[in-house]
Protein backbone atom coordinates (compact mmCIF):
# COMPACT_ATOMS: atom_id res chain seq x y z
CA UNK A 1 0.00 0.00 0.00
CA UNK A 2 3.03 2.52 0.93
CA UNK A 3 4.19 2.19 -2.48
CA UNK A 4 1.15 3.40 -4.06
CA UNK A 5 0.86 6.16 -1.90
CA UNK A 6 4.28 6.69 -2.26
CA UNK A 7 3.53 6.56 -6.54
CA UNK A 8 0.63 9.46 -6.03
CA UNK A 9 3.06 11.69 -3.96
CA UNK A 10 5.78 11.30 -6.97
CA UNK A 11 3.31 12.12 -9.64
CA UNK A 12 2.05 15.36 -7.31
CA UNK A 13 5.52 16.66 -6.78
CA UNK A 14 5.92 16.23 -10.44
CA UNK A 15 3.09 17.93 -11.39
CA UNK A 16 4.62 20.70 -8.80
CA UNK A 17 7.40 21.05 -11.35
CA UNK A 18 5.57 22.65 -13.56
CA UNK A 19 2.75 24.49 -12.02
CA UNK A 20 3.14 27.55 -14.35
CA UNK A 21 1.83 25.41 -17.05
CA UNK A 22 -1.45 24.67 -14.06
CA UNK A 23 -2.20 28.84 -14.57
CA UNK A 24 -2.56 29.28 -18.11
CA UNK A 25 -5.47 26.44 -17.63
CA UNK A 26 -7.24 28.32 -15.33
CA UNK A 27 -7.44 31.03 -18.40
CA UNK A 28 -8.46 27.63 -20.84
CA UNK A 29 -11.11 26.47 -18.65
CA UNK A 30 -12.21 29.88 -17.84
CA UNK A 31 -12.64 30.51 -21.64
CA UNK A 32 -14.77 27.50 -22.17
CA UNK A 33 -17.21 28.23 -19.29
CA UNK A 34 -17.49 31.19 -20.55
CA UNK A 35 -18.26 30.81 -23.83
CA UNK A 36 -20.95 28.23 -22.54
CA UNK A 37 -22.42 30.69 -20.22
CA UNK A 38 -23.20 33.25 -22.91
CA UNK A 39 -24.40 30.48 -24.62
CA UNK A 40 -26.94 29.04 -22.56
CA UNK A 41 -28.13 32.61 -21.74
CA UNK A 42 -29.18 33.46 -24.83
CA UNK A 43 -30.59 29.68 -25.23
CA UNK A 44 -32.84 30.47 -22.25
CA UNK A 45 -33.67 34.10 -23.36
CA UNK A 46 -36.59 34.29 -20.90
CA UNK A 47 -37.41 31.13 -20.28
CA UNK A 48 -37.60 30.69 -16.24
CA UNK A 49 -36.17 27.37 -16.89
CA UNK A 50 -35.34 24.12 -19.12
CA UNK A 51 -35.94 20.30 -17.77
CA UNK A 52 -36.19 21.64 -14.71
CA UNK A 53 -33.22 23.91 -14.63
CA UNK A 54 -33.00 27.21 -14.01
CA UNK A 55 -30.03 29.38 -16.38
CA UNK A 56 -28.36 30.12 -12.47
CA UNK A 57 -27.93 26.17 -12.33
CA UNK A 58 -27.62 25.73 -15.86
CA UNK A 59 -24.14 28.36 -15.68
CA UNK A 60 -23.25 26.66 -12.19
CA UNK A 61 -23.93 23.20 -14.05
CA UNK A 62 -21.46 24.06 -16.80
CA UNK A 63 -18.50 25.57 -14.32
CA UNK A 64 -18.49 22.67 -11.67
CA UNK A 65 -18.62 19.86 -14.92
CA UNK A 66 -15.11 21.52 -16.17
CA UNK A 67 -13.59 21.79 -12.68
CA UNK A 68 -14.19 18.37 -11.86
CA UNK A 69 -13.32 17.56 -15.34
CA UNK A 70 -9.61 18.73 -13.56
CA UNK A 71 -9.56 16.50 -11.49
CA UNK A 72 -10.79 12.94 -13.03
CA UNK A 73 -9.33 13.14 -16.46
CA UNK A 74 -6.02 12.03 -17.11
CA UNK A 75 -4.61 10.43 -20.18
CA UNK A 76 -3.41 6.74 -18.70
CA UNK A 77 -4.90 5.38 -21.88
CA UNK A 78 -2.40 7.43 -23.82
CA UNK A 79 0.60 7.10 -21.17
CA UNK A 80 -0.39 2.75 -21.45
CA UNK A 81 -0.52 3.07 -25.43
CA UNK A 82 2.76 4.90 -25.43
CA UNK A 83 4.86 2.36 -22.90
CA UNK A 84 3.30 -0.20 -25.28
CA UNK A 85 4.70 1.28 -28.31
CA UNK A 86 8.08 1.81 -26.95
CA UNK A 87 8.42 -1.33 -25.19
CA UNK A 88 8.83 -0.02 -21.75
CA UNK A 89 5.89 -1.77 -20.60
CA UNK A 90 8.14 -5.00 -20.45
CA UNK A 91 10.34 -3.55 -17.79
CA UNK A 92 7.36 -2.53 -16.27
CA UNK A 93 5.89 -5.70 -15.80
CA UNK A 94 8.68 -7.41 -14.00
CA UNK A 95 8.41 -4.60 -11.17
CA UNK A 96 7.18 -5.69 -7.88
CA UNK A 97 3.59 -3.95 -8.32
CA UNK A 98 0.56 -3.82 -10.22
CA UNK A 99 1.14 -1.73 -13.55
CA UNK A 100 -2.46 -0.92 -13.76
CA UNK A 101 -2.80 -0.08 -10.30
CA UNK A 102 0.66 1.90 -10.64
CA UNK A 103 -0.96 3.84 -13.49
CA UNK A 104 -4.32 4.40 -11.70
CA UNK A 105 -2.13 5.75 -8.89
CA UNK A 106 -0.46 7.92 -10.98
CA UNK A 107 -3.45 9.16 -12.28
CA UNK A 108 -5.10 10.18 -9.22
CA UNK A 109 -1.69 12.06 -7.96
CA UNK A 110 -2.25 14.32 -11.29
CA UNK A 111 -5.95 14.25 -10.69
CA UNK A 112 -5.32 15.51 -7.04
CA UNK A 113 -2.76 18.27 -7.79
CA UNK A 114 -4.85 19.12 -10.62
CA UNK A 115 -7.96 19.92 -7.73
CA UNK A 116 -5.75 21.80 -5.49
CA UNK A 117 -3.79 24.21 -8.33
CA UNK A 118 -6.03 23.92 -11.07
CA UNK A 119 -10.19 23.76 -9.96
CA UNK A 120 -9.92 25.17 -6.40
CA UNK A 121 -8.57 28.89 -7.80
CA UNK A 122 -10.40 28.57 -10.96
CA UNK A 123 -13.57 27.97 -9.18
CA UNK A 124 -13.12 31.19 -7.26
CA UNK A 125 -12.01 33.42 -10.48
CA UNK A 126 -15.06 31.52 -12.47
CA UNK A 127 -17.58 32.43 -9.73
CA UNK A 128 -16.17 36.19 -9.36
CA UNK A 129 -16.78 36.48 -13.30
CA UNK A 130 -19.82 34.60 -13.69
CA UNK A 131 -23.11 34.55 -11.43
CA UNK A 132 -23.04 31.04 -10.27
CA UNK A 133 -24.57 29.44 -7.32
CA UNK A 134 -22.69 27.85 -4.93
CA UNK A 135 -24.46 25.59 -2.46
CA UNK A 136 -23.90 26.34 1.26
CA UNK A 137 -25.38 22.93 2.49
CA UNK A 138 -22.39 20.77 4.02
CA UNK A 139 -24.13 17.46 2.68
CA UNK A 140 -24.70 18.18 -0.60
CA UNK A 141 -21.03 19.47 -0.51
CA UNK A 142 -20.16 16.01 1.12
CA UNK A 143 -22.25 13.97 -1.92
CA UNK A 144 -20.24 15.98 -4.22
CA UNK A 145 -16.96 14.80 -3.19
CA UNK A 146 -18.32 11.11 -2.59
CA UNK A 147 -19.09 11.64 -6.98
CA UNK A 148 -16.23 13.07 -7.93
CA UNK A 149 -14.23 10.18 -6.88
CA UNK A 150 -16.18 7.75 -8.50
CA UNK A 151 -15.94 9.92 -11.43
CA UNK A 152 -12.24 9.50 -11.00
CA UNK A 153 -12.93 5.68 -10.65
CA UNK A 154 -15.05 5.24 -13.83
CA UNK A 155 -12.92 7.47 -16.43
CA UNK A 156 -9.54 6.05 -15.16
CA UNK A 157 -11.53 2.33 -15.75
CA UNK A 158 -12.31 2.94 -19.01
CA UNK A 159 -9.06 4.83 -19.87
CA UNK A 160 -7.59 1.32 -18.73
CA UNK A 161 -9.54 -0.86 -20.60
CA UNK A 162 -8.64 1.51 -24.02
CA UNK A 163 -5.20 1.26 -22.85
CA UNK A 164 -5.17 -2.51 -22.92
CA UNK A 165 -6.94 -3.07 -25.83
CA UNK A 166 -3.50 -1.42 -26.93
CA UNK A 167 -1.78 -4.52 -26.17
CA UNK A 168 -3.87 -6.39 -28.77
CA UNK A 169 -4.02 -3.67 -31.57
CA UNK A 170 -0.78 -2.09 -31.63
CA UNK A 171 -1.86 1.15 -32.80
CA UNK A 172 -5.35 2.05 -31.42
CA UNK A 173 -5.25 6.12 -32.05
CA UNK A 174 -8.62 5.65 -33.49
CA UNK A 175 -9.92 3.85 -30.44
CA UNK A 176 -8.51 6.17 -28.20
CA UNK A 177 -10.05 9.60 -30.37
CA UNK A 178 -13.89 7.28 -30.26
CA UNK A 179 -13.48 7.00 -26.86
CA UNK A 180 -12.79 10.86 -26.18
CA UNK A 181 -15.86 11.61 -28.66
CA UNK A 182 -18.46 9.08 -26.48
CA UNK A 183 -17.33 10.42 -23.39
CA UNK A 184 -17.04 14.29 -24.58
CA UNK A 185 -20.94 13.44 -25.22
CA UNK A 186 -22.46 11.09 -23.00
CA UNK A 187 -20.28 12.03 -20.15
CA UNK A 188 -22.62 15.45 -19.76
CA UNK A 189 -19.62 17.80 -19.81
CA UNK A 190 -21.38 19.64 -22.72
CA UNK A 191 -24.77 18.95 -22.33
CA UNK A 192 -26.97 17.15 -18.93
CA UNK A 193 -27.87 14.16 -20.00
CA UNK A 194 -31.60 15.32 -19.44
CA UNK A 195 -31.39 17.71 -22.15
CA UNK A 196 -31.19 14.46 -24.65
CA UNK A 197 -34.21 13.53 -26.31
CA UNK A 198 -36.09 10.63 -24.66
CA UNK A 199 -34.83 7.62 -26.43
CA UNK A 200 -31.09 8.83 -26.51
CA UNK A 201 -31.62 9.32 -22.04
CA UNK A 202 -33.30 5.81 -22.06
CA UNK A 203 -30.05 4.24 -23.88
CA UNK A 204 -27.53 5.92 -21.69
CA UNK A 205 -28.77 4.70 -18.73
CA UNK A 206 -27.38 1.14 -19.88
CA UNK A 207 -24.08 2.88 -20.56
CA UNK A 208 -21.49 3.99 -17.89
CA UNK A 209 -20.58 7.24 -19.31
CA UNK A 210 -22.77 9.96 -17.33
CA UNK A 211 -21.67 8.59 -14.17
CA UNK A 212 -18.21 10.61 -15.04
CA UNK A 213 -19.98 14.15 -15.31
CA UNK A 214 -23.37 14.65 -15.26
CA UNK A 215 -23.99 12.73 -11.91
CA UNK A 216 -21.80 14.98 -9.94
CA UNK A 217 -22.23 17.91 -11.64
CA UNK A 218 -26.63 17.56 -10.60
CA UNK A 219 -25.79 16.76 -7.17
CA UNK A 220 -23.44 20.26 -6.72
CA UNK A 221 -26.26 22.28 -8.85
CA UNK A 222 -29.21 20.35 -6.07
CA UNK A 223 -30.92 19.48 -9.29
CA UNK A 224 -30.76 16.04 -7.52
CA UNK A 225 -32.80 15.83 -4.76
CA UNK A 226 -32.85 13.25 -1.91
CA UNK A 227 -33.60 9.65 -3.64
CA UNK A 228 -32.57 10.85 -7.04
CA UNK A 229 -28.82 11.28 -5.60
CA UNK A 230 -28.81 8.30 -3.58
CA UNK A 231 -29.71 6.87 -7.37
CA UNK A 232 -27.25 8.59 -8.75
CA UNK A 233 -24.36 7.38 -6.48
CA UNK A 234 -25.28 4.29 -6.24
CA UNK A 235 -25.21 4.20 -10.36
CA UNK A 236 -22.05 5.21 -10.29
CA UNK A 237 -20.86 2.39 -7.79
CA UNK A 238 -22.29 -0.24 -9.75
CA UNK A 239 -20.46 0.67 -12.93
CA UNK A 240 -17.29 0.74 -10.85
CA UNK A 241 -17.73 -2.17 -9.86
CA UNK A 242 -18.92 -3.92 -12.71
CA UNK A 243 -15.79 -2.30 -15.21
CA UNK A 244 -12.91 -4.72 -13.35
CA UNK A 245 -14.89 -7.51 -14.75
CA UNK A 246 -13.71 -6.31 -18.46
CA UNK A 247 -10.49 -4.97 -16.57
CA UNK A 248 -9.38 -8.28 -15.40
CA UNK A 249 -10.30 -10.26 -18.42
CA UNK A 250 -8.82 -8.31 -21.22
CA UNK A 251 -5.52 -7.87 -18.85
CA UNK A 252 -5.10 -11.63 -18.04
CA UNK A 253 -5.56 -12.19 -22.27
CA UNK A 254 -2.91 -9.27 -22.95
CA UNK A 255 -0.25 -10.29 -20.84
CA UNK A 256 -0.36 -13.97 -22.79
CA UNK A 257 -0.73 -11.94 -26.09
CA UNK A 258 2.30 -9.38 -25.62
CA UNK A 259 4.79 -9.05 -27.64
CA UNK A 260 7.44 -6.62 -27.23
CA UNK A 261 8.23 -4.28 -30.00
CA UNK A 262 12.04 -3.79 -29.16
CA UNK A 263 12.31 -1.74 -26.13
CA UNK B 1 6.20 30.62 -60.60
CA UNK B 2 9.21 29.32 -58.19
CA UNK B 3 7.12 28.55 -55.04
CA UNK B 4 3.84 27.42 -56.65
CA UNK B 5 6.15 24.54 -58.48
CA UNK B 6 7.73 23.75 -54.70
CA UNK B 7 4.19 24.16 -53.08
CA UNK B 8 2.85 21.66 -55.71
CA UNK B 9 6.10 19.03 -55.45
CA UNK B 10 5.90 19.09 -51.71
CA UNK B 11 1.72 18.65 -52.12
CA UNK B 12 2.50 15.32 -54.07
CA UNK B 13 5.00 14.45 -51.76
CA UNK B 14 2.84 13.96 -49.14
CA UNK B 15 0.63 13.08 -50.53
CA UNK B 16 2.87 9.64 -51.79
CA UNK B 17 3.72 9.38 -47.42
CA UNK B 18 0.11 9.98 -46.08
CA UNK B 19 -1.19 7.20 -49.09
CA UNK B 20 1.54 4.58 -47.51
CA UNK B 21 -0.24 4.76 -44.81
CA UNK B 22 -3.86 4.15 -45.39
CA UNK B 23 -5.14 3.16 -42.28
CA UNK B 24 -3.94 6.06 -40.42
CA UNK B 25 -5.37 8.42 -42.71
CA UNK B 26 -9.12 6.96 -42.49
CA UNK B 27 -9.11 7.07 -38.98
CA UNK B 28 -7.88 10.45 -39.08
CA UNK B 29 -10.72 11.35 -41.23
CA UNK B 30 -13.10 9.21 -38.94
CA UNK B 31 -11.92 10.94 -35.44
CA UNK B 32 -12.20 14.85 -37.53
CA UNK B 33 -16.39 13.71 -38.66
CA UNK B 34 -16.55 12.98 -34.95
CA UNK B 35 -15.25 16.20 -33.68
CA UNK B 36 -16.92 18.00 -35.75
CA UNK B 37 -20.37 15.78 -35.25
CA UNK B 38 -20.04 16.82 -31.43
CA UNK B 39 -20.41 20.59 -31.79
CA UNK B 40 -24.10 19.93 -34.57
CA UNK B 41 -25.23 17.31 -31.92
CA UNK B 42 -24.71 20.44 -29.53
CA UNK B 43 -26.36 22.57 -31.64
CA UNK B 44 -29.35 19.91 -32.23
CA UNK B 45 -30.33 18.78 -28.85
CA UNK B 46 -30.21 22.43 -27.43
CA UNK B 47 -32.23 23.73 -29.81
CA UNK B 48 -35.46 20.63 -29.36
CA UNK B 49 -35.59 23.02 -26.15
CA UNK B 50 -35.71 26.00 -27.89
CA UNK B 51 -37.11 27.77 -31.34
CA UNK B 52 -35.05 31.28 -31.23
CA UNK B 53 -31.56 32.07 -29.57
CA UNK B 54 -31.70 36.44 -29.77
CA UNK B 55 -33.56 36.04 -33.26
CA UNK B 56 -31.36 33.29 -34.82
CA UNK B 57 -33.06 30.33 -35.87
CA UNK B 58 -31.92 26.33 -35.35
CA UNK B 59 -30.93 26.49 -38.91
CA UNK B 60 -28.92 29.96 -39.38
CA UNK B 61 -26.93 28.45 -36.21
CA UNK B 62 -26.10 25.24 -38.33
CA UNK B 63 -25.07 27.18 -41.08
CA UNK B 64 -22.46 29.39 -39.37
CA UNK B 65 -21.12 26.43 -37.69
CA UNK B 66 -20.63 24.59 -41.92
CA UNK B 67 -19.69 28.11 -42.66
CA UNK B 68 -16.73 28.11 -39.95
CA UNK B 69 -16.23 25.02 -40.97
CA UNK B 70 -14.60 25.52 -44.23
CA UNK B 71 -11.97 28.48 -43.30
CA UNK B 72 -10.96 26.23 -40.39
CA UNK B 73 -10.30 23.62 -42.38
CA UNK B 74 -8.30 25.61 -44.79
CA UNK B 75 -6.25 26.93 -41.74
CA UNK B 76 -5.72 24.17 -40.19
CA UNK B 77 -4.10 22.67 -43.74
CA UNK B 78 -1.65 24.76 -44.14
CA UNK B 79 -0.88 26.51 -40.98
CA UNK B 80 -0.12 24.21 -38.43
CA UNK B 81 2.26 26.85 -36.59
CA UNK B 82 0.72 25.80 -33.05
CA UNK B 83 3.62 24.08 -32.15
CA UNK B 84 6.43 26.44 -33.61
CA UNK B 85 8.22 26.90 -30.57
CA UNK B 86 9.41 23.34 -29.34
CA UNK B 87 9.28 22.10 -33.37
CA UNK B 88 11.64 24.81 -34.96
CA UNK B 89 12.82 27.03 -32.10
CA UNK B 90 13.60 25.07 -29.26
CA UNK B 91 15.41 22.10 -31.39
CA UNK B 92 17.27 24.71 -33.57
CA UNK B 93 15.14 23.55 -36.96
CA UNK B 94 14.75 27.05 -37.48
CA UNK B 95 18.68 27.28 -38.78
CA UNK B 96 17.56 24.31 -41.71
CA UNK B 97 14.45 26.72 -42.66
CA UNK B 98 16.77 29.75 -43.22
CA UNK B 99 18.71 27.86 -45.04
CA UNK B 100 15.98 27.15 -47.59
CA UNK B 101 15.46 29.05 -50.84
CA UNK B 102 12.08 30.01 -49.71
CA UNK B 103 10.53 32.41 -47.51
CA UNK B 104 10.41 31.24 -44.11
CA UNK B 105 7.53 31.46 -43.63
CA UNK B 106 6.28 29.81 -46.89
CA UNK B 107 9.18 27.10 -46.21
CA UNK B 108 7.18 26.03 -42.40
CA UNK B 109 3.32 25.87 -43.87
CA UNK B 110 5.13 23.67 -46.90
CA UNK B 111 6.73 20.91 -44.31
CA UNK B 112 3.37 21.31 -41.91
CA UNK B 113 1.12 20.49 -44.34
CA UNK B 114 -1.64 18.36 -43.23
CA UNK B 115 -4.18 18.26 -45.98
CA UNK B 116 -6.48 15.57 -44.54
CA UNK B 117 -7.60 18.55 -42.74
CA UNK B 118 -9.55 19.53 -45.83
CA UNK B 119 -12.00 17.11 -45.49
CA UNK B 120 -13.71 19.26 -42.88
CA UNK B 121 -14.06 22.19 -45.72
CA UNK B 122 -16.12 19.12 -47.37
CA UNK B 123 -18.59 18.42 -44.16
CA UNK B 124 -18.76 22.08 -43.88
CA UNK B 125 -20.03 22.57 -47.03
CA UNK B 126 -22.20 19.38 -46.85
CA UNK B 127 -23.68 21.33 -43.79
CA UNK B 128 -24.24 24.52 -45.23
CA UNK B 129 -26.51 22.96 -48.47
CA UNK B 130 -28.29 20.97 -45.46
CA UNK B 131 -29.07 24.41 -43.47
CA UNK B 132 -28.89 26.70 -46.79
CA UNK B 133 -31.82 24.24 -48.36
CA UNK B 134 -33.94 23.81 -44.97
CA UNK B 135 -33.70 27.85 -45.17
CA UNK B 136 -34.78 28.53 -48.89
CA UNK B 137 -31.70 30.58 -49.17
CA UNK B 138 -31.73 32.04 -52.73
CA UNK B 139 -28.05 31.86 -54.07
CA UNK B 140 -26.90 34.30 -57.05
CA UNK B 141 -23.97 32.99 -59.37
CA UNK B 142 -21.64 35.69 -57.84
CA UNK B 143 -21.83 34.28 -54.36
CA UNK B 144 -19.72 31.26 -55.26
CA UNK B 145 -16.92 33.99 -55.11
CA UNK B 146 -18.15 36.03 -52.22
CA UNK B 147 -17.73 32.64 -50.98
CA UNK B 148 -14.28 31.93 -51.78
CA UNK B 149 -13.24 35.55 -50.84
CA UNK B 150 -14.65 35.16 -47.10
CA UNK B 151 -13.51 31.78 -46.40
CA UNK B 152 -9.70 33.26 -47.91
CA UNK B 153 -10.69 36.23 -45.21
CA UNK B 154 -11.25 34.20 -42.65
CA UNK B 155 -8.42 31.51 -42.99
CA UNK B 156 -6.24 34.67 -43.19
CA UNK B 157 -7.33 36.32 -40.16
CA UNK B 158 -7.04 32.69 -38.56
CA UNK B 159 -3.52 32.45 -39.65
CA UNK B 160 -2.60 35.86 -39.15
CA UNK B 161 -3.53 35.62 -35.38
CA UNK B 162 -1.49 32.37 -34.82
CA UNK B 163 1.33 33.62 -37.12
CA UNK B 164 1.58 36.75 -34.58
CA UNK B 165 1.60 34.27 -31.35
CA UNK B 166 4.11 32.06 -32.99
CA UNK B 167 6.39 34.99 -33.60
CA UNK B 168 6.49 35.47 -29.64
CA UNK B 169 9.11 32.53 -29.55
CA UNK B 170 11.38 34.71 -31.57
CA UNK B 171 11.65 37.15 -28.53
CA UNK B 172 11.35 34.43 -25.73
CA UNK B 173 11.63 30.93 -26.19
CA UNK B 174 9.23 29.86 -22.92
CA UNK B 175 6.47 27.47 -23.35
CA UNK B 176 3.44 29.13 -23.32
CA UNK B 177 0.14 27.68 -23.52
CA UNK B 178 -0.90 30.58 -25.34
CA UNK B 179 -1.58 28.45 -28.61
CA UNK B 180 -4.40 26.25 -27.17
CA UNK B 181 -6.36 29.11 -24.99
CA UNK B 182 -6.52 31.09 -28.98
CA UNK B 183 -8.20 27.64 -29.71
CA UNK B 184 -10.78 27.92 -27.46
CA UNK B 185 -11.18 31.42 -27.93
CA UNK B 186 -11.90 30.95 -31.70
CA UNK B 187 -14.78 28.35 -30.54
CA UNK B 188 -16.58 31.73 -29.36
CA UNK B 189 -16.93 32.68 -33.52
CA UNK B 190 -19.12 29.97 -34.47
CA UNK B 191 -22.28 31.71 -32.39
CA UNK B 192 -24.24 34.55 -33.20
CA UNK B 193 -22.16 37.68 -31.88
CA UNK B 194 -25.01 39.28 -30.30
CA UNK B 195 -25.20 37.11 -27.43
CA UNK B 196 -22.02 38.15 -25.92
CA UNK B 197 -21.82 41.32 -24.10
CA UNK B 198 -20.07 44.40 -25.40
CA UNK B 199 -16.44 43.78 -24.05
CA UNK B 200 -16.28 40.64 -25.68
CA UNK B 201 -18.01 41.36 -29.22
CA UNK B 202 -15.57 44.33 -29.33
CA UNK B 203 -12.51 41.95 -29.17
CA UNK B 204 -14.43 39.53 -31.13
CA UNK B 205 -14.10 42.02 -34.06
CA UNK B 206 -11.36 44.11 -33.50
CA UNK B 207 -8.79 42.62 -31.53
CA UNK B 208 -8.96 38.85 -31.94
CA UNK B 209 -11.41 38.78 -34.95
CA UNK B 210 -12.77 35.45 -34.65
CA UNK B 211 -16.07 36.89 -35.65
CA UNK B 212 -14.81 37.25 -39.08
CA UNK B 213 -14.58 33.24 -39.16
CA UNK B 214 -17.89 32.46 -38.50
CA UNK B 215 -20.79 34.45 -37.77
CA UNK B 216 -20.18 38.04 -40.37
CA UNK B 217 -19.48 36.37 -44.05
CA UNK B 218 -22.49 33.80 -42.82
CA UNK B 219 -24.83 36.92 -42.25
CA UNK B 220 -24.29 37.86 -45.80
CA UNK B 221 -25.40 34.49 -46.96
CA UNK B 222 -28.10 34.26 -44.32
CA UNK B 223 -29.24 37.77 -46.10
CA UNK B 224 -29.40 39.36 -42.60
CA UNK B 225 -28.92 43.00 -43.91
CA UNK B 226 -27.67 44.62 -40.81
CA UNK B 227 -24.81 43.04 -40.97
CA UNK B 228 -23.82 43.74 -44.28
CA UNK B 229 -21.31 46.09 -43.27
CA UNK B 230 -19.19 43.41 -41.16
CA UNK B 231 -19.10 40.63 -43.71
CA UNK B 232 -18.01 42.57 -46.79
CA UNK B 233 -15.03 43.55 -44.15
CA UNK B 234 -13.86 39.81 -43.91
CA UNK B 235 -11.56 39.48 -47.01
CA UNK B 236 -9.89 43.16 -45.81
CA UNK B 237 -9.74 41.97 -42.45
CA UNK B 238 -7.98 39.07 -43.24
CA UNK B 239 -5.37 40.85 -45.05
CA UNK B 240 -4.89 43.65 -42.55
CA UNK B 241 -4.32 40.75 -39.76
CA UNK B 242 -1.97 38.46 -42.52
CA UNK B 243 0.28 41.40 -43.37
CA UNK B 244 0.79 42.51 -39.49
CA UNK B 245 1.95 38.58 -39.41
CA UNK B 246 3.89 38.71 -41.65
CA UNK B 247 5.85 41.57 -40.54
CA UNK B 248 5.88 40.73 -37.14
CA UNK B 249 7.31 37.39 -38.83
CA UNK B 250 10.05 38.99 -40.53
CA UNK B 251 11.09 41.34 -37.50
CA UNK B 252 11.56 38.22 -35.47
CA UNK B 253 13.54 36.43 -37.89
CA UNK B 254 15.99 39.41 -38.10
CA UNK B 255 16.30 38.96 -34.29
CA UNK B 256 16.86 35.19 -34.54
CA UNK B 257 19.97 34.28 -33.22
CA UNK B 258 19.74 30.27 -33.19
CA UNK B 259 19.48 27.85 -30.34
CA UNK B 260 22.80 27.01 -29.95
CA UNK B 261 24.90 23.74 -28.87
Amino acid sequence: MAKYIEMIRIRFLMMLAYRTNYYSGILIYSINIGAYYFLWSAIYGDKPSIQGMSVLQMTTYVAVAWMARAFYFNNIDREIAMEIKEGKVATELIRPYSYLGMKTMQGLGEGIFRLLFLSFPGMVIVSLLFPLELTTDISTWGYFAVSIILSFIINSELNLIAGIITFFTLNNEGLLRAKRFVIDLFSGLILPISFYPDWAQEMMKYFPFQGISYIPSMIFTESFQGQQIIDGLMFQLMWSLILLIPIQLLWRAAKKQLVIQGG
Amino acid sequence: MFYVSVFFQYMSQYLKTKLQYRTDLLVEFFSDLMFQAVNLIFILVVFGHTQVLNGWTRDEIIFIYGFFLVPFAVFGAFFNIWDFNERYIVRGEMDRVLTRPVHSLFQIVLERMELESLLGAITGIIIMIYAGSRLDLVFHWYDIFIFILFVLGGTLVYAGIFISLATISFWSDARSSIMPMMYNIGNYGRYPIDIYNRVIRYILTWILPFAFVGVYPSAYFLGKKEWYGYAFLTPIMGLIFFTIAVFLWNAGVKRYRGAGN
